[in-house]
C-alpha cells in the first residue's frame, strides 16, 4: 500500500497542470520523493501543450474576456440590488409594480449574464485548452477480503454477547414492544386528513322555497325579468353570498328559451318517469354551473346553438335538451335544479338537486 | 469565430433559420394584433324612417329581405330593435362580408346618421331594445368593484377576465373588448349579438351595466407589466419566453457540448 504515497512535484503552483500522471507505474524510490524520475530510467515526457498553439492562445483570450464579463455582471448584480429600491422606500409618485419589474429585470439579467459567461468560459477552457486524452480507471471488486469478513463476524458476535441481547429474552422482547407503537403512529396521524365527507357531496344548500338571487347584484328574479329568449344569468341561493363553500356547489345558471325550444330526454327514477319539464318556469331552466367532469364553472353559453361549453376541457352540453353531453369528457349532463315561483312571484327552488352536482366521486353510484 | 468548429456550421444555419422564423412570426403578430380603434360615442340624432328604409333596401335587403322579414340566408329583423342595428353596423359586422355564424369587427363605411336612420326604420317595424342614451353609458358614479364582480360572474367565461376575448365551440370566438365603445358594450348586453346570450335589464340592471362597462374600459388603462400581455395573463409571458427561448438555447448548448470534436491525425494514431 505504500504506492499511495505518490511523489509530488516540488514546485506545483495552483492553476498549473500537475506533473506526470503516470507516476504509479514508475518504480520511484520512497526515500527520495523530490526526484520522481529517479534512477530507474527516464519517464516518457507527456506534453500538455495543445497541437495548435495559436488556436489555444485565441481560446485563452476569449475565456479571459468571458470571465471579465462575468466579473462585471456580478458587480452589476450587486449594484442593481443596492441601487434599485423596491417596497415602501421608493418615492410615493413611483409605480411600485414598475419598480419591482425593473429591479427583477436588472437582477435577473445581470445574474444570467454572469453565470452564462462563467459557464461558457469554463466550457471553452475545457474543450479548447485542456488536452483531448482518454483516461482509463479500472474497477475493483466491491466485496471485502475474507479476512475482513471473518473479522467483522467475530466482532459482531462479540458485541451481541456483550450486550446480553441473546442471553436475556425479556429485555429483547420488551424493547421490540417499546418501539412498535412509534412505528405504527404515522398511520394513525392520517386521521388528521380530515373528517370523511359523509353525505355532503350529495347535497347543496338549495331547498324548497329558497329564492335564487343574481350573483353580484343579489336581487331575486321574477320570470318577467327574463323576457327575451337567449337570456342567461348566474344565480346563487339567497343568503349564501358570503358562504364560498356553499356557493361552490350551489351555483346555478338560468337560461330563457323561446316557447317550444326546450326539450328533455326521458329520465326515470326506478320505473317512474320524472317530468323535468315541470321543473321549468316560463321556459326558464336552471342547470348546475359546476361541470360534471372536474368541477369548473360552465357558463360559456351560445344562444344560437344552445350549447353550454366548459372552458377547462371543452365539455359541451346541449341546454335545450336537458344539458345532454354532446362533446367532451363530462360523464353526465349538468344536474337540473327544480324551479318554481313563490307567493310573491319570485323564482325559487322546488327542492335541492335530485342528484349530486359536480364531478364524480367513488361512492357516487 | 475560429473556435467554433467548421463542421457545425450547417446545423447552426438550421437553428438560425428556425430562430429567425420565430422572430419574424413574433414581430408580425405584435404588428397585427396591436392597435386599438377608438370611436366617439354617437350623439342622438333624429331618425328619418323613410331615409332609413331606402338605405336598408340598398344595403341590407339582399339578405334580410325587402321588408326585413328575413330570408333563408339571414334572420328577420322585425323586433330586433335599434340597439342591435347600431351594434352590428357601428362595429362593421353588418353589412357582412360573407354568410357565416360570426362576423369580425371591421371599419364601417356608414356614418352615424345613416346607421341611426336604418336603426330607426328597424325600430319602427316592431320595437325592440333602443340605443342607450349618453347618460346610460357614462362612467359617472359607476362602481367598478361591483362591475368586476359582475364581469367575472357573467362575462369572463367567454371574453376573458380582462376582456381579451376567447374561444367558443366549432371555431367560433368571443371577440376582445379592447376596441368596443361603451355604447357598443351596452348594446351587446342588451341584444346578445351572434352567439352571445342576452343580458337584459331584468337580470343586469342599467346601473349594473354601467358598472360593468366602466370596469371593462378602466381595465384598459391599468398597468400591464410583463412584455406581451397575453390577455393580461400577467408576467407569464416572460416565463413563456424563458421556456421557449431559454430552454431552446440550453438544448443548443447541450448539443454543442456533446458534439464530437473533429479528430486530429495524432489522436487517430494513438
Amino acid at each position: 500500500m505504500s504506492e499511495i504515497d505518490e511523489p509530488r512535484g516540488p514546485h506545483r503552483v495552483v492553476g498549473t497542470p500537475p506533473p506526470t500522471p503516470a507516476s504509479v507505474d514508475v518504480p520511484a524510490s520512497v526515500d527520495s520523493p523530490a526526484e520522481p524520475a529517479g534512477p530507474a530510467g527516464p519517464v516518457e515526457p507527456v506534453s500538455f501543450d495543445p497541437e495548435d498553439q495559436a488556436h489555444a492562445n485565441r481560446a485563452e483570450r476569449l475565456v479571459a474576456v468571458l470571465f471579465i464579463i462575468a466579473f462585471l455582471a456580478g458587480c452589476g448584480f450587486i449594484a442593481a440590488y443596492v441601487a434599485l429600491e423596491i417596497g415602501p422606500n421608493i418615492s410615493p409618485s413611483a409605480n411600485d409594480v414598475v419598480a419591482v419589474l425593473r429591479s427583477n429585470l436588472a437582477l435577473g439579467t445581470s445574474l444570467s449574464i454572469a453565470l452564462l459567461a462563467l459557464g461558457t468560459g469554463s466550457m471553452i477552457w475545457v474543450r479548447h485548452l485542456t488536452p483531448n486524452i482518454e483516461i482509463e480507471e479500472e474497477r475493483h471488486d466491491l466485496n471485502s477480503t475474507p479476512q475482513d469478513r471473518r473479522q467483522f463476524q467475530k466482532m459482531f458476535a462479540e458485541g451481541a454477547a456483550m450486550s446480553q441481547m441473546t442471553k436475556r429474552p425479556l429485555l429483547r422482547r420488551t424493547m421490540l414492544i417499546a418501539t412498535a407503537p412509534l412505528a405504527l403512529a404515522p398511520l394513525f396521524l392520517l386521521r388528521d386528513l380530515g373528517p370523511l365527507p359523509g353525505t355532503t357531496l350529495r347535497h347543496t344548500v338549495w331547498r324548497k322555497n329558497l329564492r335564487a338571487v343574481t350573483l353580484g347584484g343579489l336581487r331575486p328574479l321574477r320570470p318577467s325579468d327574463m323576457p327575451t329568449p337567449g337570456e342567461l344569468i348566474t344565480v346563487i341561493p339567497e343568503g349564501y353570498q358570503d358562504n364560498a363553500d356553499a356557493q361552490a356547489m350551489a351555483g346555478v345558471i338560468l337560461i330563457k328559451f323561446a316557447p317550444g325550444q326546450l326539450h328533455f330526454p326521458d329520465r326515470y327514477d326506478g320505473n317512474t318517469l320524472i317530468a323535468t319539464m315541470n321543473w321549468t318556469v316560463d321556459d326558464i331552466v336552471a342547470y348546475s354551473k359546476i361541470c360534471t367532469h372536474v368541477g369548473c364553472p360552465v357558463a360559456l353559453y351560445e344562444q344560437t346553438t344552445h350549447h353550454i361549453l366548459c372552458p377547462c376541457h371543452q365539455s359541451t352540453f346541449d341546454a335545450s335538451n336537458g344539458a345532454w353531453v354532446v362533446f367532451g369528457p363530462a360523464p353526465r349532463p349538468l344536474p337540473q335544479l327544480p324551479l318554481t315561483t313563490d307567493a310573491d312571484g319570485y323564482l325559487v327552488a322546488l327542492s335541492d338537486f335530485t342528484q349530486p352536482v359536480g364531478p364524480s366521486f367513488w361512492e357516487r353510484g | 469565430v475560429s473556435w467554433n468548429i467548421a463542421r457545425r456550421r450547417r446545423p447552426a444555419a438550421g437553428y438560425a433559420a428556425v430562430v429567425g422564423g420565430l422572430v419574424v412570426v413574433g414581430v408580425l403578430y405584435s404588428a397585427l394584433s396591436g392597435g386599438t380603434a377608438s370611436a366617439a360615442a354617437p350623439t342622438q340624432t333624429s331618425t328619418a324612417i323613410a331615409q332609413g328604409k331606402s338605405l336598408f333596401i340598398e344595403t341590407c335587403s339582399a339578405c334580410h329581405g325587402l321588408d326585413a322579414q328575413g330570408t333563408t340566408q339571414a334572420p328577420s329583423l322585425i323586433g330586433a330593435g335599434a340597439a342591435a342595428v347600431d351594434f352590428q353596423m357601428s362595429t362593421g359586422r353588418m353589412p357582412a362580408k360573407e354568410l357565416g355564424a360570426e362576423n369580425d369587427r371591421k371599419p364601417t363605411t356608414f356614418t352615424t346618421a345613416q346607421i341611426y336612420d336604418i336603426a330607426g326604420y328597424i325600430a319602427s317595424l316592431g320595437g325592440g331594445p333602443a340605443i342607450p342614451a349618453a347618460s346610460q353609458v357614462s362612467s359617472a358614479g359607476a362602481n367598478t368593484a361591483l362591475g368586476e364582480e359582475l364581469f367575472s360572474a357573467n362575462c369572463s367565461q367567454c371574453h376573458g377576465f380582462a376582456g381579451a376575448g376567447g374561444a367558443l365551440t366549432y371555431g367560433k370566438t368571443a371577440p376582445p373588448l379592447t376596441a368596443s365603445t361603451a355604447t357598443q358594450i351596452y348594446e351587446a348586453m342588451l341584444t346578445g349579438p351572434e352567439a352571445m346570450p342576452v343580458f337584459g335589464d331584468g337580470t343586469i340592471t342599467p346601473a349594473e351595466k354601467k358598472d360593468i362597462i366602466t370596469y371593462v374600459i378602466d381595465t384598459r388603462n391599468e398597468a400591464n407589466p410583463g412584455g406581451f400581455s397575453l390577455g393580461r395573463t400577467g408576467t407569464v409571458t416572460e416565463g413563456l419566453v424563458a421556456w421557449l427561448a431559454g430552454l431552446g438555447f440550453l438544448v443548443l448548448i447541450a448539443m454543442w457540448l456533446t458534439a464530437k470534436r473533429k479528430r486530429r491525425p495524432e489522436s487517430e494514431q494513438s
